[in-house]
């Protein structure tokens, strides 16, 4: 009882803040549903590029909490060179990470033959091979926002922890990960933004199909230099408004872990 | 009842080493001193959230800490309670919850019926379901006290809790810690910068001094004329 009521407390004082992010989502949707309606060449390119980016920001989210914590420990040999490594596709050209992920897990790679011996078949040109594509570039994204969730953490509240008799594990999830959930999620929106934009690494790496459907940001491209110029200002609108909307929810949820915040 | 034996050796930096040892029975030892003369850092090495160079720590016959036998408890698992100067009050959980947190090996209903009579106890069961930012100073003091009391301590550890707090708040504060120090009967350690809070608190008191143990004995003798730690 006492827990229901609390939660139901939490989710009253921050009425503002999940009626804000409710009038974004409805903005998105209502966006979709005004192209969709105007012309109707955008869905397909555009749920594939949702369920690349959504399937993608879990995985990166996964991999980015576990590689932030790893990074955060003073003693991880060779630190700075595995953060400058995981940062560096900020900076590679896509076609650069698309070259380095055919060449580390496509077929004639150790990791691609693996990959095909469990699936029965190889990872490049499938589903699976953009999603990988995608979540490189996303990765340094989603690890700077965690990490910046994870150092914003009192480290008074992990020390009253373990001092209440918390072990390791128990003090990440049940204080660390709440308390820095903010940066979390803001991770989890700017790597869904940028999966859904991603283009240099999954042309080269999926292919310009999947399954006979381009991303949207390869649909974009082929309307227009198919002479479907309103096809590509439908889907570069559409694809602009997520990404505003995912950045813009970002933004409110770093915000709130600074202190005095507006 | 076990009592507090400590030996400890910590060189902060090169102008600065703690060099203490104590002992402390049940009831309240209150260890005074000057800014950075390592109150503190006493704290933190019996919680174990700090490792000196050399040392012993032992609370009856279980040692926590004896560096030259390579025995180092993690802090987890040393039964202590530690309020801290801030706090700490998990802004995310309500009162109740941060009671519960020092439980979690006891059954969640019993678990949950006793951080509501601990609360009851120091004075703040209307508390039980709100979260620690609504607190004034006073309740926070008591729900950080009922968290501390939660885990059935073998030594708590008290760091300056009550220095934010307003002369009438101590004072209530002050007794409240008396009354649960009688209850207890473990070893209570317990930093202040305050004089008057010491004389009204204290079985035994540690002066301290860059890092060295000045004077100890019974709140009359070792406060006999003081008038200001910063000498």
């Amino acid at each position: 009882m006492a827990k229901e009521s609390s939660r139901l407390d939490a989710l009253l004082a921050e009425r503002g803040e999940i009626a804000r992010f409710a009038i974004t989502i409805a903005v998105v949707i209502g966006v979709i549903a005004y192209v969709q309606s105007q012309g109707g060449v955008v869905w397909n390119p555009l749920s594939l590029s949702l369920r690349i980016a959504f399937i993608s920001m879990v995985l990166t989210l996964v991999v980015g909490t576990g590689l932030t914590v790893l990074l955060m420990w003073r003693k991880l040999p060779g630190r700075d060179l595995i953060d400058a490594i995981t940062s560096v596709p900020l900076v590679l050209p896509p076609t650069v990470l698309g070259y380095y992920l055919i060449v580390s897990l496509g077929p004639e790679s150790a990791v691609g033959r693996a990959w095909e011996a469990v699936f029965g078949g190889p990872l490049i040109f499938t589903f699976q091979g953009a999603v990988v594509a995608a979540s490189l570039g996303s990765l340094p994204l989603v690890v700077r926002s965690v990490r910046v969730g994870l150092e914003s953490v009192d480290p008074n509240y992990t020390a009253a922890a373990r001092t209440l008799g918390a072990g390791p594990l128990r003090v990440f999830f049940t204080i660390v990960l709440p308390l820095a959930a903010p940066g979390v999620i803001a991770g989890a929106m700017l790597g869904f933004a940028r999966a859904l934009g991603d283009y240099g690494a999954t042309m080269f790496f999926a292919g310009a199909r999947i399954d006979g459907v381009p991303t949207g940001s390869i649909a974009v491209m082929d309307f227009f230099f198919g002479n479907n110029e309103a096809g590509a200002r439908r889907m570069s609108l559409v694809m602009t408004v997520v990404g505003v909307a995912m950045l813009y929810l970002a933004n409110r949820l770093t915000r709130r872990m600074l202190p005095n915040r507006a | 009842m076990p009592d507090l034996v400590a030996k400890i050796t910590l060189a902060r930096s090169s102008d600065f080493a703690l060099d203490v040892e104590l002992a402390c029975p049940h009831g309240i030892t209150c260890i005074m001193g000057p800014s950075g003369s390592g109150k503190s850092t006493i704290l933190a090495v019996l919680a174990g959230l700090q490792t000196p160079d050399r040392g012993r720590v032992a609370v009856g016959n279980h040692v926590w800490l004896d560096r030259d036998q390579g025995i180092d408890v993690p802090v987890h698992q040393r039964r202590l309670s530690y309020v801290f100067q801030g706090l700490a009050l998990f802004p995310h959980m309500n009162a109740v919850h941060n009671v519960e947190y020092g439980m979690h090996d006891t059954p969640r209903a019993e678990r949950t019926a006793k951080a509501l009579a601990l609360l009851e106890r120091v004075g703040v069961g209307h508390l039980a379901k709100r979260r620690p930012r609504t607190f004034s100073g006073g309740e926070a003091q008591r729900v950080a006290l009922a968290r501390a009391l939660a885990r059935s301590p073998e030594l708590v550890l008290l760091d300056e809790p009550f220095s934010a707090l307003d002369r009438d708040l101590r004072a209530q504060l002050v007794s409240l810690v008396r009354e649960l120090s009688r209850e207890l009967t473990v070893p209570i350690v317990h930093v202040t910068h305050s004089i008057a809070e010491a004389r009204q608190l204290a079985d035994q008191i540690v002066r301290l001094d860059k890092g060295k143990v000045v004077a100890r004995g019974k709140p009359a003798e070792v406060l006999a004329g003081v008038t200001s730690l910063e000498e």
